[in-house]
């Protein structure tokens, strides 16, 4: 899902040592911290890991905006536990990139300067309740079909963040389809608001896998880098064939009227997203994008005094403890 | 950058682990907030009994472009591995 513009840059360098990388890469070694890796891969790793260690943090907003509302105490602990998740995601995507020599201070300084990317997807809002389990059923559904792929990526400690992720995330979706799936066989009133967050939901959810195979000229690299395992493509079609079943459970109506049982692929035919809705949000003009960035970096800047404080404390009680011994 | 917290490598012995494992990684600006937040990240579902951490400043590794002399010797040296000897069919299993 993060995947989503990542331009994958060349390289100029040593034939020979490029060779041998490419090697090691088509024999699916897993390439650790140390090993010599091209400049280009290292910078796509570092885009890549780093905004979709940006979206874990950016995501918690859109939920955490209805903590103080959950309709029962259960659902509001679930979701705490689940927001509580998404930190934990970004702190293992943070030391991930870490080790490909860039700090996460220096990330974050590169999102807040909009240098940096988030998923598309925490632009929208979350207008009602049924929003929270359509965004643990629908994105964390998305994100999960993308980072089990990304479990084989060739980088390792990307690799391993992978699995230690997506066992947690597949609770969420869990989660957010059983809250989803109360309000669908709900009242009247808690089945339409189920509809009304499936039909905005969708076509965002879709856009999370980035543009089109035809569009996303940079992923060949990636893909040659295996960097990338599966083409965005192929796993927004994956997770439409998995999904359309989940909804026809529900008793909910497709929130597309293209979509149709395709006999002869053996796949579910759907309509695209609306492209220039997609370019327009990830160049900063989509319904949240301003609030979200104004909440992280006020966070960011009203905690500066906080970090300092803990620092300041670390240094002192470290330097009493060796005036003691 | 100003004022970074330093990075902490985290161990954790599991339930029923013999030894502690490493797990990731974090920052923070002292072993005792580190020992938190590892708590807090890494062991929310009873993953362990035993959390070391450890500032990763402190920690000094080998490079995998020593790895041939680093570990090349060992592998002419069979007479550490037990299926050397030769036992003798009737003195049956040992």
């Amino acid at each position: 899902m993060y995947a989503q513009m990542i331009k994958s840059e060349a390289s100029n360098e040593d034939p020979a040592l490029l060779e041998a990388f490419q090697a090691r890469i088509d024999a699916g070694e897993k390439i650790e911290p140390r090993d010599w890796m091209p400049e280009g891969y290292r910078k796509t790793l570092i885009r890549q890991i780093g905004q979709h260690a940006h979206s874990e943090v950016v995501g918690q907003l859109p939920e955490g905006n209805w903590i103080t509302r959950a309709p029962t105490l259960e659902r509001k602990a679930i979701l705490l536990a689940k927001v509580q998740d998404e930190a934990g995601h970004g702190l293992y995507l943070y030391s991930a990139a870490e080790t490909l020599g860039v700090s996460r201070d220096e990330l974050i300084e590169l999102l807040h300067e909009g240098r940096m990317k988030y998923s598309s997807i925490f632009n929208y809002p979350t207008l009602n309740w049924a929003d929270i389990g359509a965004v643990g059923w629908l994105v964390d559904g998305a994100a999960i079909v993308n980072q089990v792929a990304l479990q084989r990526t060739s980088y390792g400690p990307y690799s391993r963040a992978m699995v230690r992720i997506c066992k947690e995330e597949s609770f969420h979706a869990r989660q957010g389809y059983d809250a989803i799936r109360a309000m669908a066989f709900g009242t009247p009133e808690q089945k339409r608001q189920a509809q009304d967050a499936l039909n905005r939901l969708w076509f965002p959810a879709l856009m999370m896998f980035g543009p089109s195979d035809a569009e996303s000229v940079h992923s060949e690299q990636s893909m040659a880098w295996k960097i990338k395992v599966k083409s965005n493509d192929e796993l927004r079609q994956q997770f439409v064939d998995q999904t359309i079943p989940q909804i026809e459970y529900l008793g909910l109506d497709l929130p597309d009227p293209g979509i149709r049982w395709n006999e002869e692929s053996g796949h579910y035919d759907f309509s695209e997203p609306d492209w220039p809705e997609f370019f327009n949000v990830i160049k900063g003009n989509g319904p949240c994008n301003v609030d979200r960035m104004k909440d992280r970096v006020s966070a960011w800047e009203d905690g500066a005094w906080v970090r300092e404080g803990l620092m300041a404390h670390a240094q002192k009680k470290a330097a009493r403890k060796v005036a003691a011994e | 950058m100003k004022h970074e917290w330093p990075l902490w490598e985290i161990f954790i012995r599991g339930q029923h682990g013999l030894s502690h494992r490493h797990v990731g990684s974090l920052h923070a600006p002292d072993a005792e907030m580190a020992m938190k937040n590892a708590r807090d990240v890494y062991t929310r579902r009873n993953e362990g009994v035993s959390i070391w951490v450890v500032e990763a400043r402190h920690i000094a590794a080998s490079s995998p472009s020593e790895k041939g002399p680093m570990f090349e010797p060992s592998e002419s040296k069979i007479y550490r591995h037990p299926t050397f000897y030769d036992i003798p069919d009737e003195v049956g299993h040992m």
